[in-house]
């Protein structure tokens, strides 16, 4: 099974790649050893042993001391196309993710107008047929125009090949509705990504609420906002035998709920992105919507530690950028006037590794299986440098320091949320689907490594 | 100090700092001729994105009477109103190389932004609901005189303490120099947390007979549209500062405006506890203080300017 049987991309060359003596990490597949990683035919050819594999007219990457993990999927970015292509495209966003070692990614409907129609699903699909660096599904709305009233024609935006349905940016506020989406599912399938928030309770709000919103003087969007709406929906869901998956959790309770419903034997999946497991609400201190203005909020410390203590315990089975870019126009305006999201494709995993792995809150092995883990929930394979496997591999050099933004983004936006912090892990080749999606220039002249 | 963004970023001493400079200035103020070469052939910008009567006044009489080149710029009829960005008004504004811009904005932040657009010093004349801190300098300085000083002093700050930046900026200010604070309103109107920065809360006014000064805020009618309150009236039921509520020996403050027979009776406001004239008096040589601190305190006063009668610095320059 490939990821392009249900993703798109620009169709290139195989690559045929030998990755000598990498250390190869895949510990859903249980591999972690080192080894030359023969890619032939858009495959794992082999896992031979250190030194072994036979060249045979493949490019030969001397990989001693660097990683090879299966790459990397987002389920949760946002391509901004069609309608604000000055902020981002196909092409940009994935040669962005690209270079943060993903294979594959899943972009948001929220786009203007939304993803609402067959035609806008199969137009998005042609365009990254024609200019998508690696593997791109694309969603619907579950509402027509996401204004929350009206489902779309949910079978006929599933035979046009969208992958599932979400109103993302904006929540489901109805409650019947939602339940008729949950309903509609067991005819037209796909998973509904939900972005939960009651905007009752977040109404004009810039931030997490709490000591620092009370400090700063901004309206504060309270925790409850979001943890009572994943409560409503995982009951829906719970009472409909429906499958959701929660999108960017940001607070404690919302993980507890999601924990208590997968008990329940709820089918419910959730996300976590690495803003909100790197930062909280102090971040806001500072004022600057680059760094710290994203919807949800940063939140607070014993938020973030619940959102780790979720990754660890498969509460939360996927790390998802929601990767926003934003010009500068929309980010160089007072905090409250600014717009909401943070990029984060390629940064992801460098981030995670220097906040997370090194420190020691969570081991290597864990981060690589959640940077993965958003296909399953989305019905799609996940990647794995397992023998046989299609080849979908991200090679990692773990001690390499870089400044974030130093070279510029392959995203057409820059309002990173790391810009300017030093970073440890750097992703240097990414295989997607077969073929070399991306390499980090200074790596393929040999002046790294 | 380059700038005054808050005064969360003053030590008490900086803060002394400053008011001893208005000491001095006060004296200016009773003279014939009030006014001082000390800022000659300076601009300074005073940019209003919000209307205001007190701030904007004694920020711009304080200027004049330093002597500086004064440019006054309102968002209404200027080119905000065409849609143009702060960062493109600062830094047009910027071009007639000020040595100050005063703003006053309705979003939190907008003045430590302004100040990282521009060469000039920024100080900020409240941002959203951030942050007062020439209020706040003011209100001290009030006490100050009143009082001698705030060590152990209780004062109570009554009323929408959710949206003020008065709240806020006292709030840091007044414990920043010795003050006991209690913030008291409906639970609507107190910001969660609020306590970590340092103050009780009380949610009525039981107890507010141990304060030494009553601070009261402005409640804004609005307020009532977004069931922050029931009504006007249950709120001046509850929370309202009349001579009944108020004892003979305790003080009165307000920022102004005030929604008379609302957060204050007519009565309380009048009555000789009530400080509220003197706080706006205050404000002009505080103003005039903290432009001095910016502008001729820090880098020293610009040469040649021996004529005319520069105030003597009282205590230490920033």
């Amino acid at each position: 099974m490939s990821l392009t049987d249900r993703l798109d991309v620009r169709p290139g060359e195989s690559a045929h790649l030998v990755l000598r003596r990498a250390t190869v990490l895949d510990p859903v597949a249980g591999i972690d050893s080192v080894h030359d990683v023969v890619v032939r035919d858009g495959e794992i050819a082999a896992l031979a042993a250190p030194g072994e594999a036979d060249a045979d007219g493949a490019e030969v990457v001397e990989a001693e001391g660097l990683h090879a993990f299966p790459a990397f999927f987002d389920p949760h970015v946002h391509l901004r196309t069609p309608g604000q292509e000055h902020k981002e495209d196909v092409e940009t966003g994935t040669r962005a993710a690209a270079a943060g070692g993903y294979c594959g990614v899943i972009a948001m409907a929220n786009t203007s107008p939304p993803v609402s129609t067959a035609a806008d699903v199969s137009a998005l699909r042609e365009m990254a047929r024609a200019g998508a660096s690696v593997p791109v599904g694309f969603l619907a709305t579950v509402t027509k125009g996401m204004e929350g009233h009206e489902l779309t024609e949910m079978v006929e935006l599933r035979e046009a090949g969208a992958l599932g349905f979400s109103d993302d940016g904006l929540p489901i506020v109805d409650a019947g509705v939602m339940r008729r989406a949950l309903q509609y599912q067991h005819l037209c399938g796909g998973n509904i990504a939900l972005h939960e928030e009651d905007p009752a309770l977040s109404r004009d709000g810039a931030m997490h609420e709490g000591p620092v919103s009370a400090a700063l003087g901004l309206a504060g969007i309270p925790s409850v906002s979001e943890s009572t709406m994943v409560a409503r929906d995982a009951a829906l869901a719970g009472y409909e035998s429906a499958r959701i998956h929660v999108q960017h959790l940001s607070a404690a309770e919302s993980v507890e709920v999601v924990r208590g419903a997968k008990a329940a034997g709820v089918r419910i999946s959730a996300e976590a992105s690495p803003h909100h497991l790197c930062l909280t609400d102090e971040a806001a201190r500072s004022l600057d919507p680059q760094r710290a203005k994203m919807n949800p909020p940063l939140r607070g410390e014993r938020d973030r530690q619940a959102l780790t203590e979720g990754l660890r315990d498969g509460t939360i089975e996927c790390v998802a950028t929601d990767h926003a870019p934003h010009q500068p126009e929309e980010k160089d305006v007072p905090f409250e006037q600014a717009a909401m999201g943070v990029t984060g494709l390629e940064t992801a995993f460098a981030a995670l590794h220097t906040e997370l792995v090194l420190p020691g809150v969570i081991d290597l092995g864990l981060l690589v299986e959640r940077m993965a883990g958003g296909a399953e929930p989305f019905d799609l394979e996940r990647p794995s440098v397992a023998p046989g496997a299609e080849a979908n591999v991200v090679l990692c050099d773990l001690d390499a320091e870089w400044t974030v933004g130093e070279d510029g983004y392959e995203s057409r936006s820059a309002n990173s949320w790391c810009a300017g912090q030093k970073l440890t892990g750097r992703v240097l080749m990414t295989v997607a689907a077969g073929q070399v999606a991306f390499r980090l220039r200074s790596f393929s002249l040999g002046v790294a490594a | 100090m380059k700038h005054l963004l808050s005064i969360e970023q003053l030590s008490r001493a900086e803060i002394e700092g400053i008011l001893d400079r208005a000491e001095s200035f006060a004296e200016v103020g009773r003279r014939d001729i009030k006014k001082v070469p000390t800022l000659r052939g300076r601009t300074v910008v005073s940019l209003f994105y919000e209307s205001s009567t007190r701030t904007s006044s004694s920020f711009d009489l304080a200027a004049k009477r330093l002597s500086a080149d004064l440019v006054s710029v309102k968002a209404a009829g200027s080119s905000v109103e065409k849609g143009e960005s702060l960062k493109d008004t600062v830094a047009t504004l910027s071009a007639y190389d000020p040595a100050a811009i005063v703003i006053r904005h309705p979003h939190a932040g907008a003045a430590q932004m302004v100040a990282g657009w521009t060469t000039a010093a920024v100080v900020n004349a409240g941002d959203g609901k951030h942050e007062h801190p020439s209020q706040a300098l003011l209100d001290v300085y009030t006490l100050r005189r009143r009082l001698g000083s705030l060590e152990g002093i209780r004062i109570w700050i009554v009323g929408d303490v959710l949206h003020s930046r008065v709240a806020r900026s006292n709030l840091i200010a007044f414990t920043r120099m010795g003050a006991e604070v209690t913030v008291c309103g409906p639970p609507t109107l107190i910001p969660r947390g609020i306590e970590e920065l340092g103050c009780e809360v009380s949610y009525g006014l039981d107890g507010i007979e141990e304060a030494e000064v009553v601070y009261a805020l402005r409640m804004q009618k609005e307020r009532m549209s977004e069931s922050f309150v029931p009504s006007l009236r249950e709120y001046a039921a509850s929370f309202q500062i009349d001579s009944r509520r108020l004892s003979p020996r305790q003080l009165l403050m307000h920022p102004g405006p005030v929604n008379r027979g609302v957060e204050l009776s007519g009565e309380a406001i009048d009555s000789p506890q009530s400080l509220i004239t003197e706080q706006v008096a205050a404000g002009l040589v505080v103003r005039m203080a903290i432009l001095y601190e910016l502008l001729a305190g820090a880098e020293g006063a610009p040469s040649g300017e021996g004529e005319g009668s520069r105030p003597t610095p009282i205590g230490t320059p920033a």
